[in-house]
């Protein structure tokens, strides 16, 4: 416990540190206005996170969230094209519901036919892409035809800050509370923790992965109505890529790729770190073609840290030889 | 020399063809990449007002349900079977489409390309919608004309290697003496991802205070920074331009993110594509490098060494006119 501690510590300090240099060559970054649009902008990167945790907890990678954002999103958008009045409440129900769905897609053949998890969300990012295109042969929806209540809720603000941040703030809460707190959440961990123990403990680990899966389908199907609200345009190709942010994002926060190791907390720093590379580097005038290679150095440079930090240090059985050396 | 020999037996034969068809209209077909498409049913449209203004000219609209170049070589050879004077053509393919379009040439029908072209042997000339040179001078313009006093701009490209893009940026950078007190402060790459270049485009708004104007020459680009500009209330301070689509950028004038950009006018181009394959066929102009020939309304244009021709600038679309086309393209 305090070896994560520690690690999530060491992340914070990280973000602090890396806020503090930016701070140097453009002050305006930590002005509480532009913290907190970096915080909002990285909401459907913590999101779609915290989802990719469940499912990396359990041993299994969910490939498929961008493209299950995409196509949810799409479908909210087209649906408010042809129902402009239907409240922003029930687009939100349908985005969870069709999610969630998409997501059961994924589960049920992990857990039914056993296929590794990589290759069928390998399979199903692309079928979903597909099934985009082939709802609208290629063409966008854009913000004229969108309903202004659509494309204003997740900007409208509360407290000073957007309600896309807000959203990203109570998924958290109720993450943490659903791993720490609930049967499904200690589950998870010892599914992927020992999956032979877990099913000497009852634990049926196939039903375990398949939930983890709804839970990230779901949470990848809210996120996919609120990224088209909030850039107001509905294409095949939107958030083209962002798995691999996600799962970066999931590895900078000390998720174990084995399995079994991870926090919600954890895992919102290395979104959030993430986000603070994407929002800063615009702004303290780097090169363009260092970018890429900044955003990696820094991805790489963090589990290298998380590595080492959360490396067993073994059971030392000869302490007085130890102390010889 | 192949090219001038087939243009002879393409002479010879329309003008054995010209005497008994003089009496009926001049048949021009224009083939589309697909049918259904909003661009292409606006350059029909402009082939329609062509063959009005000129009189005694009926257009064939057609094309393939999808667009593959084996569709359009089954239209072209229905086309060739009804013997028409003239096919325009926006290929879906450069090169799978010249044997077929060479057979027609044989036959003495007038071939041209727009739009998408075909390879130098499948046709007699080629118009492009516009050219580098031209684009690159427009999107500055674009930003200028709504800043009489100079200012600052700053251009949102796509990746830093997208050709087009490095081009027309390029050729943009050589005309700015032509605006002074304008002045490129950035050049950023939102990666022609929505969410990257809206990151780009509130970056810039950040570190230039006092920006003026964002060029995004690419339709991913200036949607998301007129996005980013109305969220972050900059509406009438900084003008979003440069080059998009009127469906996609019909809510960005709406609001005043933008007040203007371009794109080719695809009406103009049909127009244009018709009076080129009218010219070309009753033989008032001839197809060859240098050759000046003239495109009704939209002026005159030259064929360069490959027989291609620029048509003219970008469209520009403002409040008056984006009504009119965004539910076109």
């Amino acid at each position: 416990m305090s070896a994560l501690k520690s690690r999530e510590a060491i992340l914070f300090g990280a973000i602090f540190a890396l806020v503090a240099l930016i701070a140097t060559r453009f002050p305006g970054f930590v002005a509480p206005g532009n913290l907190v649009a970096v915080f909002t902008d990285t909401t459907p990167l913590m999101i779609l996170a915290m989802g990719q945790m469940v499912v990396i907890l359990t041993r299994c990678i969910d490939l498929s969230v961008a493209a299950n954002l995409a196509l949810t999103g799409m479908v909210c958008a087209m649906i408010n094209v042809a129902a402009p009045d239907l409240p922003v409440a029930v687009i939100l129900v349908i985005a969870l519901v069709m999610g969630s769905a998409l997501g059961a897609i994924n589960g049920i053949l992990v857990w039914k036919l056993n296929i590794p998890p990589i290759v069928v969300t390998l399979g199903t990012m692309t079928i979903f892409r597909g099934v985009i295109f082939l709802l609208t042969e290629g063409k966008w929806i854009n913000a004229h035809e969108m309903s202004p209540t659509f494309t204003g809720f997740p900007r409208a603000e509360f407290l000073g800050m957007p309600v896309l941040g807000w959203i990203g703030v109570v998924i958290a809460i109720v993450m943490m509370v659903v791993m720490a707190r609930t049967t499904l959440g200690r589950a998870v961990y010892a599914v992927g923790g020992n999956p032979h123990a877990a099913v000497y403990t009852g634990i049926d680990v196939g039903k375990t992965q398949f939930k983890a899966f709804v839970i990230s389908g779901m949470l990848a199907g809210l996120t996919g109505y609120l990224w088209v609200a909030r850039y107001s345009v509905a294409y095949v190709d939107i958030a083209g890529g962002f798995e691999l942010d996600v799962v970066a994002a999931c590895v900078i926060g000390g998720v174990s790729i084995a399995g079994g190791a991870g926090t919600v907390v954890g895992t919102l720093l290395g979104a959030l770190f993430l986000g603070v590379v994407k929002n800063a580097l615009p702004v303290v005038d780097v090169s363009p073609f260092w970018q890429l290679a900044i955003s990696g150095a820094a991805i790489i440079i963090a589990v290298a840290f998380n590595a080492k930090s959360g490396r067993s240090k073994g059971r030392v059985i000869l302490k007085s030889a130890e102390h010889a050396q | 020399m192949k090219l001038t020999k087939l243009l002879a037996s393409a002479a010879v034969a329309a003008g054995l063809f010209a005497g008994p068809a003089s009496a009926e209209d001049m048949r021009i077909a224009l083939v589309v990449k697909a049918l259904g498409i909003g661009f292409f049913e606006a350059a029909a449209k402009g082939a329609e007002e062509a063959a009005e203004e000129l009189g005694g000219v009926e257009i064939i609209y057609t094309g393939p349900t999808d667009t593959t170049a084996e569709g359009q070589i089954e239209v072209i050879n229905s086309l060739i079977a009804q013997n028409v004077d003239a096919i325009a053509i926006s290929a879906n393919d450069t090169d799978a489409l010249v044997p077929t379009l060479k057979k027609a040439m044989q036959r003495g029908i007038t071939v041209v390309s727009w739009d998408s072209g075909v390879a130098e042997d499948g046709r007699q000339a080629h118009l492009n919608p516009s050219s580098n040179p031209l684009i690159g001078n427009m999107i500055i313009k674009l930003a200028a004309d709504h800043l009489p006093d100079g200012g600052e701009v700053a251009v949102l490209s796509a990746t830093t290697t997208s050709t087009n893009q490095n081009v027309w940026i390029e050729e943009m950078n050589k005309v700015m003496g032509d605006y002074p007190g304008i002045e490129v402060v950035a050049t950023v790459y939102g990666d022609d991802l929505a969410d990257k270049s809206y990151r780009e485009a509130t970056g810039l708004m950040q570190s230039h205070p006092d920006l003026d104007a964002i060029i995004a020459p690419t339709s991913v680009g200036i949607v998301a920074a007129a996005q980013a500009v109305a969220d972050a209330g900059k509406i009438g301070e900084v003008n979003v331009t440069g080059l998009g689509l009127p469906s996609e950028m019909a809510g960005a004038i709406e609001s005043g993110a933008s007040k203007s950009f371009a794109i080719w006018n695809p009406i103009d181009l049909g127009y244009s594509a018709t009076m080129l394959a009218h010219q070309l066929a009753t033989e008032a102009a001839t197809a060859e490098p240098g050759a000046e020939i003239s495109i009704g309304r939209m002026g005159t244009i030259t064929l360069d060494d490959t027989n291609a021709a620029a048509m003219a600038d970008p469209f520009v679309y403002d409040s008056s006119n984006i009504d009119d086309f965004k539910d076109i393209f």
